[in-house]
């Protein structure tokens, strides 16, 4: 898997995405700086978490600016797999990439810890490895995740079977007590409608290594492996 | 000339922070308070003749940068001399 990692001014997931990538999941990965406009032909693209342009005006704004965006927009329309963490999957609905928006969370602070997350599909490239309804502990580090869609777009996303991850219990119930921000229909990851761009609020590069508390997270990039190794095998 | 753009969440759009400062706003005895909405505020000093282009430019700067359509709705407010033109 030929992966490439995006960078803009302020991100501070890059490393921790590109480590796990190459040293956990074995793929070849290329750090992608935000002023190029060449991905040098990727199976996928990572925008990684952190505080892109300081989050100034909007968390997102001003990255989806940036020229590499043009890129990953015609990445995006002709298929390619893109995956947003946090602040990327950020950066992906100012972008237009992917619905919705975040607003601070309901109770105005910074969370950073485990959380619960149910798997709502495993049908997808992102998902393969894991079983539907499976429940997942992940960490979520942020103070804008609160997810929103007008009620039209949300039914939307329901129908189309968007969402792909809700913060839920350990028992795999999405009550209100297990919503850490206050997320519409506790959405913690949703994809675009044709299902190649993937959002998520959870980092899965901080859970991918048991030396660090949990291996749920190497799932996600063990999918996008075994998804982009099968389509090698189709060709063939 | 001075163009001043606001940008406020949709009605029906939870706002945390607007919520927190009524009730702020309550437990220092402003019970008339009764609702808070909070929003932004830009100051753009604009260099280029007034008239249909500058109206055209700001407005894609508050549609386009400034706003979330999503989320979010804005106001331009024009110097004066420019209103109702």
């Amino acid at each position: 898997m030929k992966a490439a990692v995006v960078v803009f001014p302020g991100s501070n997931c890059d490393h921790d995405t590109q480590h796990v990538l190459e040293r956990v999941a074995g793929a070849e990965v290329r750090m992608v700086w935000h002023t190029e406009r060449d991905l040098a032909d990727p199976d996928l693209v990572v925008l990684p978490g952190g505080f892109s342009y300081g989050d100034y005006l909007r968390t997102g704004a001003l990255a989806r600016f940036s020229p590499v965006m043009e890129s990953i927009r015609s990445f995006a329309a002709r298929g390619g797999l893109v995956l947003g963490i946090c602040n990327g999957f950020q950066i992906l609905q100012e972008a237009g990439l992917l619905p919705g928006a975040m607003l601070r969370n309901r109770g105005l602070r910074f969370i950073c810890r485990h959380v619960h997350l149910r798997v709502e599909r495993a049908d997808t490239p992102f998902t393969s490895e894991y079983r539907a309804g499976q429940v997942l502990s992940l960490p979520i580090a942020h103070n804008e995740g609160n997810f929103y869609a007008a009620a039209e777009e949300l039914e939307d996303l329901e129908r189309n079977r968007q969402v792909i991850l809700r913060y839920s219990n350990a028992a795999g119930e999405a009550t209100d007590e297990a919503n850490p921000n206050g997320s519409l229909r506790n959405i913690a990851g949703v994809t675009n409608r044709a299902g190649n761009v993937l959002g998520m609020m959870p980092h899965p590069e901080r859970a991918s290594e048991a030396l660090l508390g949990s291996e749920d997270g190497f799932g996600l990039f063990a999918s996008l492996v075994a998804t982009l190794a099968r389509r090698v095998e189709a060709t063939r | 000339m001075m163009v001043r753009v606001y940008v406020t969440l949709k009605p029906g759009v939870l706002d945390p922070q607007g919520m927190t400062i009524q009730k702020a706003l309550a437990t220092l005895g402003y019970a008339e308070a009764e609702e808070v909405r909070q929003g932004k505020y830009f100051e753009i000093r604009w260099s280029g003749e007034p008239g249909d282009e500058a109206r055209r430019r700001v407005e894609a700067i508050a549609a386009g940068v400034l706003s979330n359509p999503v989320i979010e709705g804005y106001r331009i407010e024009w110097p004066a001399a420019e209103r109702g033109a």
